[in-house]
């Protein structure tokens, strides 16, 4: 565990105590309002807040790419359909693991080719050697599971791969004697003979080998006599090599190689023990990486993962490789608590790079039990800066079914267009949340307009609402109020009137706005030609006098009680002139 | 062939091809992205590497960054006015003019309109940008359509409440003429010959106001375009005759983000989509496009390699009009090799596609398969 100070500038100016609060990826330090004791405060200025993070910087853009080319492998093994026989999958996984493994090389030399520039940079790269080498082994014994015969095949790999300038001169070495003599070493991986066959032939080999030394046939070249002896797998030969070998575990393959080729897994833990303590001698003490692939070749599974959190300090590695052995049915029931601590620890350590919201989504689909939970608490509060981002969070939450996350951020947009005045946007957002409250509210405001300047704003929208007009009843309303005013523009006066007349008797009009209504028939009702019919003018003079029949406001004024009375009598007059006319026209025969 | 994937650790909102000099007849090499949502965003300019390709044809060149600079906002929309200039839209409401150096060394900002879209106390994003050198014209979530010139410093006419909704996209018809279309599923022509501040015409779908995100215009003619929505629907528009659409058919099952005909051969279409996929649309009979407008076709998904895909919804058949089934046809391949995060933005000139996605990756086709002039 490291230590570090910081000293953050700023804090503690005005000789208070601090406090702090951890968050998510950073330290949120304040001050408080206690004194130091001894020390004559200052004068009060305002208190500061400091957040204070890691230099680490998890959104470095190598970083970035490592998070999003696995985050692509990750869902594509998600998908790997459960009815596929094992053997097939077996494959599969052995390729989405090698997969991973490239991504994190790719992402491992780009790191390298800009090692020079930033410090950090370099922590990174020694970390994510560390990861490879422990992926590369699990995958060689667990989900590859390499049987007796390949599996040191697949170590020697594995050795190679991760010191291949050791393997150069371990190579030169090994040539330097006869050629031949190897020839059938090799054959083994092409199986063309069995495991027991290979071991009689390799014995004999390895009888001979030790004759050779015995006899003492190269005695007079020490040169070849090393050589031989570590043909026979000598110990204290291969130990003198250590510089050569540099990790035990190269020792230990290496060793293997030349004493025991057909190991099986089971005994592998018992040759990596002793190999660890004959390398690093009675007075090294391994590190947490040997400690590690310890416990993998003892193939103690949930040990490696739980060395691996601690000491690795890297919850990717360990969330995305827990999730491959877990498909692979390799951990237990108890592991999966397990797992879904960890990969909760992953996402709260992507959560620090905000950007990365979008792939914490597949995360969360997948986290057992709270994943559903997590990503609601989460999805709230992904900043809506742009409506474009806003429409992204909604179809996360649409295509979960997560409803009144929906409703709760179509109503934000929807209040901050309505702030804006951008009363379409408004109701675009209240119809995909179908939201009627929020519609009936978008109405009022433009009943409001219209009342304040006399003409509708927005015509564009209000002479196209369509269907959206019935997702509220008061946006019903003003559709159909918006239409007769249409009709009336266009001199279509008896629709008009029918309109309006309906709007009243259908009940779809608020009584609070009648009168308005009733006076936007006057005109209608003064025309030269009878508009209303008698019928119509009956059902208009008994919706005026439901109208005052209702209890008198008594919080109007005078003033607008005398104006009320004057309009109810401006309107009786037209009525009655109206019914009038209407009689009589429908009273004549036409001749 | 699977095209080349570059992650580039930035959302991309936007790619576009370089245009590449008239006459010449060369594949595109140069491409710019747009990124959004980070801290700091950045218009980038990159390059395919040399055209010199092995004589088996295999184009194995990552693209490679060739400069880049800061930009204030998300990029909401990027257009290149010509070679050498690009033209950016934020979302802080501003439009900047950028210009690329020669040898594309460098990339500075040569002009901007701040908060060209506001509202009255905060900023508004512009929403999209379209250029016919030397006009631009841009629209925002304030419901502003702005027109200006690339060398005048002051915008040349604004048209202010050209619409209560957001706009989402516009595209140019003719000279003076745009279209544009919002989020109540409307398009409205503009006519900037004309003084008033309304539309020449509005034209929307009967059914429900799904809003609509991308428009373009047919190359050749001009009175035919295509508009793709929050539905995932593509529809194919006669703006000549009339309110409804000639054509809908259900391309993608989340929000269409663009749509483009091949500017030199439109009897393909392009779109891309929330839902990850990026689709290539082409007739299958001898008639074009325009054609098969008029007679109306059927549908048929394919993946690209036969095979499809996990996830893949089998019932994307569009429901259509009646037409000569046997001989007019349009099938759709997928051109991505597995579904990515959201697929914001495509571009195709001759030969080359270019796309970004939300999982921080641009893919590039170097040859788009079984496409020829």
């Amino acid at each position: 565990m490291m230590s570090l100070l910081q000293f953050i500038p700023g804090a503690g100016f005005h000789q208070k105590h601090l406090g702090f609060e951890w968050g998510p990826g950073d330290l949120l330090v304040y001050e408080t309002n206690y004194k130091l004791q001894g020390i004559r405060p200052r004068s009060a200025g305002s208190p500061s807040v400091h957040v204070v993070r890691r230099d680490e910087d998890i959104c470095s853009p190598i970083l970035r790419k490592l998070f999003n080319e696995s985050h692509l492998i990750f869902v594509g093994l998600q998908k790997i359909k459960e009815d596929v026989p094992s053997k097939n999958k077996k494959s599969q996984f052995v390729s989405i693991s090698k997969n991973y493994r490239s991504v994190i090389r790719a992402c491992m030399e780009e790191l390298q080719q800009n090692a020079g520039k930033r410090s950090p940079d370099t922590h990174h790269v020694s970390i994510l050697l560390a990861i490879e080498l422990i992926w590369n082994l699990c995958e060689v014994l667990f989900i590859d599971a390499a049987p007796a015969g390949s599996l040191l095949l697949h170590l020697l790999d594995w050795v190679r791969l991760h010191k291949s300038d050791v393997d150069a001169r371990a190579r030169e070495v090994l040539q330097s004697d006869s050629p031949a003599q190897h020839q059938s070493y090799w054959d083994v991986p092409a199986g063309t003979q069995t495991l027991t066959e290979f071991d009689v032939k390799w014995r004999h080999w390895h009888e001979e080998c030790d004759r050779c030394l015995q006899d003492n046939t190269f005695a007079s070249n020490r040169h070849l006599e090393t050589i031989c002896k570590i043909l026979v797998g000598d110990e204290d030969t291969l130990l003198e090599q250590r510089e050569l070998l540099s990790t035990w575990y190269h020792f230990l393959v290496t060793r293997l190689l030349f004493t025991h080729p057909t190991i099986k897994p089971p005994d592998l833990h018992y040759y990596a023990q002793s190999s660890m303590n004959m390398f690093l001698g009675p007075r090294a003490s391994p590190e947490p990486l040997d400690i590690i692939l310890l416990s993998a070749f003892e193939f103690d599974l949930h040990q490696v993962i739980k060395d691996c959190s601690i000491a690795l300090n890297n919850w990717w590695f360990v969330a995305h490789l827990t999730d491959l052995l877990d498909h692979c049915k390799l951990l237990q029931s108890h592991n999966l608590q397990c797992v879904s601590h960890i990969r909760s620890s992953y996402l709260s350590y992507m959560h620090v790079c905000v950007s990365l919201w979008q792939l914490a989504v597949d995360y969360f689909d997948h986290c057992p039990e709270f994943g559903r939970v997590y990503l609601e608490l989460q999805i709230e509060r992904v900043p809506l800066d742009t409506e474009r981002k806003a429409i992204k969070v909604l179809r996360i939450c649409e295509d979960r079914q997560m409803s009144e996350q929906v409703r709760s951020i179509c109503k934000i947009m929807a209040k901050r267009a309505l702030r804006n005045n951008r009363l379409g946007s408004a109701l675009s957002w209240s119809i995909r949340a179908k939201d009627a409250a929020f519609a009936t509210l978008i109405s009022e405001r433009f009943l409001q307009d219209y009342s304040n300047k006399g003409f509708f704003t927005d015509l564009d929208l209000l002479d196209n609402l369509g269907p959206a007009m019935l997702l509220s009843d008061r946006l019903t309303f003003l559709g159909k109020y918006r239409e007769f005013h249409r009709l009336y523009g266009e001199k279509r006066f008896s629709e008009a009137a029918r309109l309006l007349l309906s709007l009243m008797t259908a009940k779809i009009a608020p009584r609070s706005l009648w009168m308005t209504l009733l006076t936007d028939a006057l005109p209608l009702l003064e025309q030269k030609e009878v508009i209303f019919s008698v019928d119509q003018t009956y059902e208009l003079m008994s919706c005026l006098e439901e109208l005052n029949s209702g209890t008198k406001d008594l919080n109007q004024t005078d003033q607008d009680e005398d104006i009320e009375s004057t309009k109810t009598e401006l309107l009786r007059l037209a009525l009655a002139r109206n019914l009038a006319m209407a009689i009589v026209k429908e009273g004549t025969i036409e001749t | 062939m699977d095209p080349t994937a570059k992650y580039i650790s930035q959302k991309i909102s936007r790619t576009r091809w370089r245009p590449v000099p008239a006459g010449l007849l060369q594949q595109p090499e140069v491409f710019a992205a747009g990124s959004w949502d980070n801290e700091s965003n950045r218009v980038s300019i990159w390059s395919l590497g040399d055209d010199d390709s092995d004589t088996d044809g295999e184009f194995d060149e990552e693209p490679r960054l060739l400069c880049d600079s800061e930009h204030d906002g998300d990029v909401t929309d990027l257009q290149f006015l010509d070679g050498d200039r690009l033209v950016s839209a934020s979302s802080s409401g501003a439009v900047a003019i950028l210009k690329l150096q020669p040898d594309c060394q460098a990339l500075s900002l040569a002009h901007v309109w701040e908060r060209a879209h506001r509202y009255s106390c905060d900023n508004a994003p512009c929403t999209a940008v379209v250029c016919r050198s030397p006009e631009l014209v841009s629209v925002g979530e304030d419901g502003r359509v702005i027109l200006y010139k690339a060398d005048q410093t002051e915008v040349v006419r604004v048209i202010e409440n050209a619409d209560s909704s957001t706009i989402h996209a516009v595209t140019f018809l003719r000279t003076t003429e745009v279209l544009t279309v919002n989020s109540i599923g409307q398009l409205k022509m503009w006519d900037f010959r004309q003084q008033s501040d309304s539309p020449a015409q509005i034209l929307s779908l009967t059914g429900d106001r799904v809003p609509l995100h991308c428009v373009d215009k047919h190359p050749n003619q001009q009175h035919i375009v295509a508009t793709g929505g929050q539905d995932g629907m593509l529809c194919i528009w006669d703006v000549r005759q009339g309110n409804t659409p000639f054509s809908l058919i259900e391309a993608h099952s989340a929000e269409m983000w663009e749509v483009h005909f091949h500017p030199s051969n439109p009897n393909h279409l392009f779109t891309c989509s929330e839902d990850g996929s990026l689709l290539h649309w082409e007739t299958t009979s001898g008639s074009d496009m325009s054609t098969l407008l008029q007679r109306g076709w059927n549908s048929r998904v394919v993946s690209h390699s036969g095979v499809p895909l996990a996830g893949e919804d089998d019932s994307v058949v569009s429901s259509w009009l009646a037409g000569d089934s046997s001989k007019n046809r349009l099938e759709a391949t997928h051109m991505l090799p597995s579904q990515t995060l959201s697929v914001n933005s495509l571009d195709v000139l001759e030969q080359c596609l270019v796309c970004g996605t939300d999982g921080e990756a641009v893919y590039v086709h170097r040859q788009l398969p079984n496409f020829s002039i």
